[in-house]
């Protein structure tokens, strides 16, 4: 239930939008979430559920699954995340600090650690529609 | 409206119902901060406050070795929840990286300080000591950008090549206008006081001195041991909560 803990920094970021663009409420809120911190979907939307109230009374949540994309740094080779190769510990780790991927993760051509996260990392608001 | 990262917003509410958060931080690694860190936390727990340990040197975490801290992990449940070790609060990304090499750049070392930052729910404490990393990089600018209570406790030890780089970190928090509470002269080994001189001479409180302890290396990896150095004693001498 770690998710719990993102969905309100979602709810908490749209607030300060809201009171910024003087929204009345908020009807649409559209969140990313990156493969590589593995967020589960239900839990998420179960959460923003269970924090509807006032400005979010009527919000739709929509949740859109994005891919995770690594690039290398050393030979520039890029490549998609995958859970496979990786035992449930690991998944679980780099689900709560996507970061220690660094620990865990080596370049499919070259073997180093050294890469950089380009797309896909966590959670992301992608876009809020509201009413003024 | 295209948006951004929503982390950073809910990190004021996961400090709430923290008083004091002071990072033990020096532009110098070796110095003793995190020695310094680990046992002063150990000592206000032990004398009643609630106390948390978080430790955010990413690439060189060692609060968990100083303690001896094994099979501790985080609960989660609307967050992670930090484990109770030795009275305290306890975090550390070795929980997450299970002290592998844990190469992160810039960047990185931010996401993962925003992310722990955002879902750790530390709940009421007293004081949350932070064992920082060296330097004035990522870590401490972050901090000082997101936790605005953050306190600084300067270390350094007799020796003016670290006491330089110390001086330059001063400054830098003194125009970023971040709270410092003092300086501890770590490691110390003679009777010279150009270090306490030249701090005042900066204004700032020189906390006191810890001499050097032979026996602290042999008592690693054990709270009580720790605690019963003279080391221990020093820092209790030194750094009293109430009057810093
Ligand atoms: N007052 C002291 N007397 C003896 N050894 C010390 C003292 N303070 C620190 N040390 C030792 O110095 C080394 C560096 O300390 P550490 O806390 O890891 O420094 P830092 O976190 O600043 O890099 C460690 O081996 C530690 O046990
Ligand atoms: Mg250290
Ligand atoms: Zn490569």
């Amino acid at each position: 239930m770690h998710e719990w803990a993102l969905a309100e920094a979602v709810i908490t970021a749209a607030s300060k939008i809201a009171v910024k663009e003087e929204l009345k409420e908020i009807k649409e809120i559209i969140v990313k979430i990156g493969e590589l911190q593995q967020v589960d979907e239900d839990i998420l939307i179960f959460a923003f559920n269970q924090l509807k109230k006032d400005l979010f009374r009527n919000t739709l949540f929509y949740i859109v699954k994005a891919k995770s994309k690594l690039e290398c740094r050393v030979c520039g080779f890029k490549w998609d995340f995958k859970t496979q190769n990786l035992d449930e510990n690991t998944v679980e780790s780099i689900h709560f600090v996507p970061e220690v991927a660094h620990a865990y993760i080596k370049c499919l051509r070259c073997g180093s650690p050294d890469f950089e996260i380009i797309e896909g990392r966590g959670i992301w608001l992608e876009e809020i529609r509201g009413v003024k | 409206m295209k948006l951004l990262d929503p982390r950073s917003s809910v990190i004021d509410k996961r400090l709430k119902r923290i008083r004091r958060v002071i990072a033990v931080s020096s532009g110098k690694g070796g110095v003793g901060k995190s020695m310094i860190a680990t046992v002063f936390a150990l000592i206000m727990a032990k004398s009643g406050l609630k106390v948390g340990l978080f430790d955010l040197d990413f690439t060189n975490p060692s609060t968990h070795l100083i303690m001896g801290a094994k099979n501790v992990l985080p609960k989660e449940e609307k967050g992670i929840i930090p484990p109770f070790f030795n009275d305290l609060k306890y975090l550390s990304l070795v929980f997450y990286s299970g002290d592998k090499a844990t190469p992160l750049r810039g960047v990185d070392v931010s996401n993962a300080l925003i992310e722990l930052l955002s879902v750790t729910q530390w709940g009421k404490l007293d004081v949350l000591v932070i064992d920082m990393p060296p330097g004035i990089g990522d870590v401490v600018l972050d901090l000082i950008r997101l936790v605005k209570k953050i306190e600084f406790l300067i270390v350094t030890t007799s020796s003016q090549i670290a006491f330089h780089t110390v001086k330059k970190q001063i400054k830098l928090l003194r125009e970023l206008k971040v709270k410092t509470i003092g300086l501890v002269e770590n490691m110390k080994m003679n009777k010279i006081k150009t270090i306490q001189e030249e701090t005042e001479k900066l204004d700032l409180r020189f906390l006191g001195d810890i001499p050097y302890d032979s026996t602290l290396e042999e008592s690693i990896g054990d709270c009580d041991k720790l605690l019963a150095t003279n080391f221990s004693k020093m820092i209790n001498h030194t750094l009293l909560i109430k009057e810093i």
